[in-house]
């Protein structure tokens, strides 16, 4: 008698139960990007420490309220949209004299292109920009000043980079960026507690 | 007269038999890449706030997130989502080290935590975030923001 032969599975739906899974994996995949604002918080400081002693001139303060405004060096009030080029204007002023900087192991802010007055910054280096909200500021408020804040940093990385090796600062090697993150347009954002 | 008959030249149906190949080859595609969703949200889907200097987060294993928003059943207050339940401040340290076992030694200081916060939270509630992350030397921080101009945040 002669062996049947087994017969062929029929391998057309193959497809059909391919695409139903391909489906599923279609509609349940999140292709989104996390993105956001990267901080570093700053550490822990000990009880004693005593906070160094600053120049008023080179603290550049914003300060939100709970109804949102927003406050710049104590007296001017601001639109976020106008925060970014103060900040500019603050952090890149160079008014230092060789003298007060060498004190410092500075020397004149040569990069700087800002209008070097005296009542300002004086190097890019000593610029602080103190941030302060009140609990009740509404986070999108404080991303947006805090976007502001950092965009104007960008920029004027930016406006180094390609001055100096023709790239933006994205593009440049990572020695590169951190020359410029150290030494050139170091970016200090210090955040104080808010009020409550 | 058969002789003059023409043919009937149809054209050949197009072979569909690799056709469950390049379905299989997408469906590896998309079972490689995709990603279950391992938290689901207890509180309301936070609406971020736009940012444009944003950057990427890289390496997402190695990213805990926290969630700030409202409440589903809308008792007033910003609330605080760590894996899977609502939680308060004081847990964020205890939410941090169980997220610090997960990983290997070397890899701790490149934990980042990323506040998946809505736009009408308060700044005092990231606040005690932050103090409770700072306490605990978890320093890298990331607001997580969608891409788009800054000024929208303000218009609501």
């Amino acid at each position: 008698m002669a062996r049947r032969d087994t017969p062929e599975i029929n391998a057309g739906s193959m497809a059909d139960i391919a695409f139903l899974l391909l489906i599923f994996f279609l509609v349940t995949t999140t292709m989104d990007v996390d993105t956001g604002i990267s901080r570093k918080l700053p550490e822990k400081q000990p009880e004693d420490m005593v906070p160094p002693i600053l120049k008023e001139k080179n603290v550049f303060e914003v300060n939100i309220n709970r109804r949102n405004e927003i406050l710049v060096e104590g007296d001017q009030y601001m639109k976020v949209d106008e925060l970014r080029e103060a900040t500019i204007k603050f952090i890149d002023n160079g008014g230092g004299t060789a003298e007060a900087l060498a004190k410092e192991d500075l020397t004149v802010c040569s990069w700087c292109e800002g209008e070097k007055d005296p009542a300002s910054s004086d190097h890019p280096k000593k610029a602080i920009i103190s941030l302060q909200s009140d609990r009740g500021t509404s986070y999108a408020t404080y991303i947006s000043v805090q976007n502001e804040l950092v965009a104007a940093y960008s920029f004027l990385r930016n406006r180094y980079s390609n001055a100096k090796f023709g790239k933006d600062f994205d593009r440049l090697s990572s020695e590169q960026q951190k020359e410029i993150k150290t030494d050139i347009y170091p970016q200090i954002i210090s955040e104080a507690e808010p009020t409550k | 007269m058969s002789k003059f008959q023409k043919k009937k030249k149809g054209t050949p149906g197009i072979s569909t038999a690799s056709l469950p190949d390049i379905v299989f080859m997408l469906l590896f595609f998309f079972m490689v890449t995709t990603v279950m969703r391992e938290t689901t949200l207890k509180i309301q889907q936070p609406k971020l706030p736009q940012a444009t200097e944003v950057k990427k987060l890289e390496k997402k294993s190695l990213v805990s997130y926290i969630y700030v928003g409202k409440s589903k059943d809308g008792t007033p207050g910003d609330k605080i989502q760590l894996n899977d339940r609502i939680s308060n401040v004081g847990d964020v340290k205890s939410f941090i080290f169980g997220e610090r076992a997960k990983h290997k030694e070397e890899d701790i200081p490149f934990l980042t935590t990323s506040i998946k916060a809505d736009m009408e939270a308060n700044v005092g509630t990231i606040t005690d975030i932050k103090i409770e992350l700072r306490d605990i030397n978890a320093l890298k921080l990331n607001y997580s923001t969608r891409k788009g101009s800054a000024l929208d945040n303000m218009k609501n």
